[in-house]
């Protein structure tokens, strides 16, 4: 078992016929069961043409009545990304991963707004998306590194992922399902949601949280942890030198108000008994320790 | 993106919040001229850089004649102004806003935000004007009033009432608390906006509700629609190194340690420098190359972190995915040629291409220094620091 996605998921591409959406396309495609996973691109002025033998549909409605799937990957640019969302909830999907970065904040609450009572989940934006090892892989992380297992993996950033993701395959230690919940402030799932996937997940045995400074997902998480979790959880916070009021690279990690440090965050998790480490290369022996 | 005040208030005003009468100065004949356009028999000469907690610094002075204008303008205008929020060396006062006196009987606030946890904008409010609202917020929260506003409704009459009403604008003003609430949030979603303060928002004497300051920050991924708050932007409020590494794409912020560093991704590079600071040493910069670094793009990073003085040592911290480790170990072997490196620089890297990568260092002749993992870099470019004292 898994989380989200696995070997008989079936996926469409928006915005497959750019650069990016074709590369990473590609790369997916070659990871595990993603030959049989990518059925469709989409792409209005492109209807009936293909990419290299992908076929590609006028809207995401088309491909989803042509080819059954359920789950989009999105690599449109940032003005027409958060359209590109609306028209995957429009069609019914169930999962839609977002790996555009830099959408406007506006445009973002504007979609959450209409996702309100639908059935699509969202995953991202501005996130490397979502990999279950051995299975199939929708985004832009290196497929090489992870190895299936236990260990589920959730974080607002892509390369400190993959860091993780790194330590546990060297000490031996797979993963169920990675995701990347994106670094943007108005985002679709949050820690807390995808926790509470790894607990009802009977593969994974133990997760890994990491976490940036800005807002308070964390803490949230943490306490639904504290009340609700059966499994052991680690954790790792980013930006604990970061200057207050200073955008670090994501849009979403800053400190604003006094609010969203890394030490509350920390001190929040640890009140919840989920372990922490300060140093980001413990990430994969603090998961160990906790692994029955 | 930060704009000053003076064009804040020129935006609020566009959206129907009032504001005092002003004119910006570049110059102490053009605060003079702004006095006698204006009238009237006292005037505020108020420094505009991008920093809060201008009062206090001395960057705000009453005047009460033309002399005094001149006098107060020569006095801020070319100063250093230190705030809590500029930094200890300051900032240079380049532009004034000459404003008209103002009749103060109550200071209130307002102030607009995205809130995460609702994905809405929330506009708080307050009785409590003037001061910090951090400080507010802490000590009497009761006193900070919220309202989490519908996207496609906007705000609604009943909700800015309620908020007016609970700040402590009188019946008799309630259209213009109305007015001002509405209009900050019209300016707020039409900008594109990221934050909007007023603090104070006042009430007069004679019960009107102003505008007194004007914060106003906009979304960086927004301004591809909005040509003209582009125009507003001032680069002489931006750190010369930060808007150096805009041009390349690349993602930098200047701090105030001796380890410079270079990494791919944002969280990695924020736990990069967490590292450092673990291990003993402080970051001198947060710098993201990004996903797609090239030699060119190396070396700009490299030129950009050495052109800080404190930086002692550098180090590259690089988790290959989609990048490759060969094509940074070419990078950063001809940008340690190009600049003629003569700092300690520790190498880690993972991923795609790792030994490919390694053997490129290794062959260069460079007195590259090798690690295995985050933390064994980050402890030996401290102790590379600590050997050079």
């Amino acid at each position: 078992m898994s989380i989200l996605i696995e070997k008989n998921t079936r996926v469409m591409t928006q915005g497959i016929t750019g650069k990016t959406g074709q590369f990473h396309t590609q790369t997916s495609r070659a990871y595990a069961n993603g030959r049989a996973c990518f059925v469709a691109g989409v792409n209005p002025k492109k209807a009936g043409e293909d990419f290299e033998g992908i076929p590609i549909f006028g809207t995401v409605a088309d491909a989803k009545k042509a080819t059954g799937a359920t789950v989009s990957v999105i690599y449109v640019p940032p003005p027409f990304a958060a359209a590109a969302i609306d028209e995957a909830v429009d069609a019914g999907l169930d999962l839609v991963i977002c790996i555009t970065e830099g959408i406007p904040v506006r445009d973002m609450i504007r979609t959450r707004y209409r996702m309100r009572g639908k059935k699509t989940l969202l995953v991202g934006p501005n996130c490397p998306g979502v990999i279950t090892p051995d299975e199939l892989k929708i985004g832009i992380m290196p497929g090489h590194i992870h190895k299936k297992g236990p260990v589920g993996v959730v974080s607002r950033s892509g390369t400190l992922t993959y860091e993780a993701v790194g330590q546990l395959t060297e000490l031996g230690l797979g993963q169920s399902t990675c995701v990347g919940i994106g670094g943007d402030p108005v985002n679709g799932l949050k820690h807390i949601d995808v926790l509470k996937m790894f607990n009802d997940d009977p593969q994974t045995e133990a997760v890994i949280m990491v976490g940036e400074i800005g807002g308070s997902d964390e803490e949230n998480a943490a306490r639904w942890v504290k009340e609700h979790m059966r499994k052991p959880v680690v954790g790792f916070i980013a930006g604990v030198t970061a200057p207050p009021g200073k955008r670090m690279g994501h849009a979403g990690a800053i400190i604003s108000g006094g609010k969203g440090t890394a030490q509350e965050k920390l001190a929040v998790m640890e009140e919840c008994g989920i372990k922490t480490t300060r140093n980001p290369a413990e990430m994969g022996r603090t998961l160990k320790s906790v692994l029955k | 993106m930060k704009i000053h005040e003076y064009q804040g208030k020129q935006l609020l005003r566009e959206y129907g919040v009032p504001t005092p009468r002003g004119f910006p100065a570049m110059s102490v004949d053009e605060a003079v001229e702004a006095a006698k356009k204006l009238g009237g028999s006292v005037w505020v000469v108020k420094a505009q850089i991008h920093a809060g907690g201008r009062g206090k610094g001395g960057g705000v002075k009453v005047a009460k004649s033309n002399d005094e204008v001149r006098a107060r303008a020569k006095d801020i205008l070319g100063m250093q102004l230190i705030t809590h929020q500029t930094g200890p060396e300051g900032q240079k006062v380049r532009r004034l806003l000459i404003e008209e006196g103002a009749d103060i009987k109550k200071e209130l606030y307002a102030g607009m935000v995205v809130d995460r946890g609702t994905q809405k904008v929330v506009l708080m409010a307050s009785s409590e004007g003037g001061m910090d609202i951090e400080e507010v917020a802490a000590k009497t929260p009761e006193k900070i009033r919220r309202v989490y506003i519908d996207p496609v409704q906007g705000l609604t009459d009943a909700d800015a009432d309620e908020i007016a009403l609970g700040i402590g604008i009188p019946q008799g003003a309630l259209a213009q608390g109305r007015a001002v609430f509405k209009g900050l949030y019209k300016c707020f979603d039409a900008t594109d906006a990221s934050l909007a303060e007023i603090n104070p928002l006042i009430l007069t004497g004679d019960n009107r509700v102003v505008a007194l300051d004007a914060k106003l920050n906009f979304d960086d991924n927004a301004l591809f629609r909005h040509p003209e708050i582009q125009a507003l932007r001032d680069l002489d409020e931006e750190d010369p190194l930060e808007i150096e590494a805009s041009k390349y794409d690349l993602n930098y912020i200047s701090l105030d340690g001796e380890i410079a560093c270079m990494v791919n991704g944002a969280g990695l590079a924020m736990a990069t420098m967490d590292t450092i600071k673990l291990y003993g040493g402080q970051p001198a910069n947060f710098l993201d190359v990004g996903g797609g670094a090239t030699a060119d793009k190396v070396t700009a990073a490299f030129k950009i972190m050495l052109s800080n003085r404190k930086v002692k040592a550098i180090l590259v911290n690089i988790f290959g995915g989609i990048m490759k480790c060969d094509t940074i170990a070419n990078g950063v072997v001809s940008a340690a040629r190009e600049v003629k490196l003569s700092l300690p620089l520790v190498v880690r890297m993972k991923g795609t291409n790792e030994e490919l990568g390694k053997k490129i260092l290794r062959d260069s002749g460079l007195p590259i220094i090798s690690a295995g993992n985050m933390g064994e870099a980050a402890e030996k470019v401290v102790a590379a620091v600590k050997g050079m004292r």
